[in-house]
């Protein structure tokens, strides 16, 4: 146990444990379900790596480490909320039917989205830090105004939340009673700047100070966030106002493939985290109390290698967009410049390529 | 054709009515716009006949104001936000910029940022500091943004309404050193399209451009002129992104002189791009080189002194004779 606060359902030992206020009602298919979920994620986000050291990714953002905490968010929400992410939540964007290629254009540098927001209702990647928040809490006075019984959740991290617009989302979130989750995803570190720079309190305990509750759950645990999420969106939906979820976790790989993590921290730290895996204590629960077989395992591997190579094919047969495409969209009418800067690309015949 | 007479504060605060009445999914938001009324009061009343939900009284925070409006427009809303004065917009310039213009292309078309930014702008009110700037160019510069400035009663009215209804992001530029000016309104018809450029007033000699404030100043530099006979073409931009040039370039035909006037300082500003493009569209008509009437390089003054600073009559007719001293 991190500290006697953090809502805790399952041990690193993948041992239940209970607690006053939460429990885990879900059967054996379903943590099977969260299970295969991770492990497909981890999967996608190493093979990812593997594309970018070999160029053919810009940049990737790993999510190692945070399975646990993103599954059980992503699990939590019904189809009709709506998801505002920064750019590593990969593993709710898989929660949420974003195909994985699509989560890989941004980082192929083709577009500077990836997908369809209204279709999975998960809003498109956002790298500025914090911008999102305020975002999932306009959204959320439109549900308000909408009569509507749906709730939005944005996912933020402990990097962020430091940024004027993650307290000032936190300010009108409480004066609006609005609709709202805030999942931060406390993963230690923000590239380089440990958390205990960012906060001097822990960080679920600023919410009381802005007039909504803050939770501190295991981050690791996927059953336990899985519960803590569910009942912070039921009390949204419900007119219960907004929650602070500080999902206690860790960033197992780099900030992004272009980090170093060695250079900031000790190798002692990355080990006692690798001791709290959210895949390993799940598969240790699996296995003891519901005696799922090593080759149901094993068949979850071969799946997530499965993906993992159609998701090679995916990102290698995605070619650059056409460079005429830059004056699509930017406007949603006819705009003069656009049109100038189209023909003139036109008549010199562009294509790409080289400079 | 019912016309009436009104400032151009009533007329936005009419425009913004009638924005609300013909679609329920327009609300405004911003710091004291609801029992007050805003600074300016041209939200007064509004929040006692459409509701607290619908003019939204918010925490004051600016950057909240406009996130929260891109959240709104996500979810089929369209929000007219109010800055409360120019110099406080910058803490919304990330949401503005990195969010409200670039959402659009982002989502491939899905989401619209059909939302306006109300900023009144410019100096001229005698006030304290961050009360009187004009940071236009900041956002003309950024693509995705639509940027205009009403000059009339008439303007304010339909002007605010059309950009309600674009659905582009809009930062609508008001001159509030005009706003308590009255003109007529014509409650019918609206004059023009919302990116047009008007011509104010036909002259043969010299074309002047400018927009908000600076148009008033430009006509009075023009009655000067006239009687010094010098005919002054007075043209109100309106539409500062995108530029409409046409009836620039058709001036500058006519005319071959240029003057540009603006609140602004000069490097990089509004009037920088209308000289340079205006220079590239209309060379062999220039007769002399477009010349800027400005703001000056330094920190809005102290408004004990902001006229000297602000284009006064006597300067724009000083860079009339400069630009009429060119042999040609």
């Amino acid at each position: 146990m991190i500290d006697e606060t953090l809502v805790q359902l399952l041990t690193p030992e993948g041992e239940r444990i209970s607690h006053p206020d939460y429990e885990s009602a879900l059967g054996g298919d379903e943590i099977l379900g969260f299970y295969r979920d991770m492990v497909i994620v981890r999967r996608l986000c190493n093979e990812s790596t593997s594309l970018q050291r070999q160029g053919q990714l810009a940049l990737w953002a790993p999510v190692q480490g945070q399975e646990g905490a993103q599954i059980g968010a992503g699990r939590a929400l019904e189809p009709m909320d709506f998801t505002f992410p920064s750019y590593r939540e990969h593993g709710v964007a898989w929660c949420r039917g974003v195909p994985p290629e699509d989560m890989l254009r941004i980082f192929r540098a083709v577009t500077t989205g990836g997908w369809d927001p209204q279709k999975y209702r998960h809003s498109v990647p956002t790298i500025v830090l914090g911008n999102q928040a305020l975002h999932a809490v306009g959204y959320a006075m439109g549900i308000q105004r909408d009569g509507a019984e749906e709730a939005a959740m944005t996912f933020f991290g402990d990097g962020a939340s430091s940024q004027g617009d993650v307290l000032e989302s936190f300010v009108w979130a409480a004066s609006f009673n609005a609709p709202v989750v805030f999942f931060c995803q406390n993963n230690q570190w923000g590239i380089s700047t440990p958390s205990t720079l960012q906060s001097k309190v822990p960080l679920y305990r600023r919410a009381p100070g802005f007039g909504f509750p803050g939770i501190r759950v295991d981050g690791n645990d996927v059953l336990a966030v899985y519960e803590v999420t569910k009942r912070a969106l039921e009390n949204a939906r419900t007119g219960n106002g907004p929650t602070l979820i500080e999902a206690y976790t860790y960033r197992m790989g780099a900030h992004t493939t272009s980090d170093d993590p060695t250079r900031y921290r000790i190798d002692a730290e990355v080990e006692v985290w690798k001791h709290r895996d959210p895949i390993e204590r799940v598969k240790a629960l699996l296995a003891r109390e519901y005696h799922v077989r090593s080759s149901t395992f094993d068949e979850v591997t071969a799946e997530a290698d499965l993906l993992a190579l159609k998701l090679r094919e995916d990102v290698l047969a995605m070619g650059p967009p056409d460079p005429i495409s830059m004056f699509d969209n930017v406007y949603a009418d006819v705009h003069p410049l656009i049109e100038e800067g189209r023909r003139e690309m036109i008549e010199l015949g562009v294509s790409g390529g080289a400079h | 054709m019912a016309t009436t007479t009104m400032t151009m504060a009533k007329a936005l605060n009419e425009g913004l009515r009638r924005a609300l009445e013909k679609d329920k999914k327009v609300l405004l938001m911003g710091e004291d716009i609801g029992k007050l009324g805003g600074v300016f009061r041209i939200t007064d009343g509004l929040q006692k006949d459409f509701g607290e939900d619908r003019v939204i009284d918010s925490p004051l925070a600016e950057s909240a104001i406009v996130g929260t409006a891109v959240g709104l427009a996500i979810r089929g809303y369209r929000t007219v936000c109010e800055m409360q004065f120019d110099g406080f917009v910058y803490p919304a310039f990330d949401q503005i910029v990195s969010q409200v213009a670039k959402l659009h292309k982002r989502s491939d078309g899905v989401y619209t940022m059909g939302l306006v930014i109300r900023l009144p702008f410019q100096g001229g009110i005698g006030a304290i500091e961050h009360h009187s700037e004009s940071p236009e160019a900041y956002f003309a510069q950024t693509a995705g943004l639509r940027v205009v400035s009403c000059s009339t009663p008439n303007d304010a009215y339909w002007m605010i309404q059309q950009a309600v209804e674009h659905d582009d992001p809009i930062i609508f530029c008001e001159p509030k050193s005009r706003y308590w000016e009255k003109g007529e309104v014509d409650l019918d018809t609206p004059p023009h399209g919302l990116f047009d450029t008007v011509v104010r007033r036909e002259g043969t000699d010299v074309t002047v451009i400018g927009y908000g404030s600076s148009v008033k100043t430009m006509l009075r530099a023009a009655d000067t002129a006239k009687s010094e006979g010098r005919s002054l073409e007075i043209i109100d931009a309106r539409s500062l992104a995108p530029l409409d040039l046409g009836p620039m370039i058709s001036s500058l035909e006519k005319t071959g002189r240029l003057v540009v006037v603006q609140e602004a300082p000069n490097t990089a500003s509004l009037g920088s791009e209308l000289v340079a493009t205006l220079t590239e569209r209309c060379f062999y008509s220039l007769r002399a080189p477009g010349i800027r009437v400005s703001g000056y390089h330094v920190p809005y003054p102290p408004s004990r002194i902001e006229d000297a600073y602000r284009p006064s009559v006597d300067r724009i007719l000083d860079a009339v004779d400069r630009v009429m001293g060119y042999e040609s």
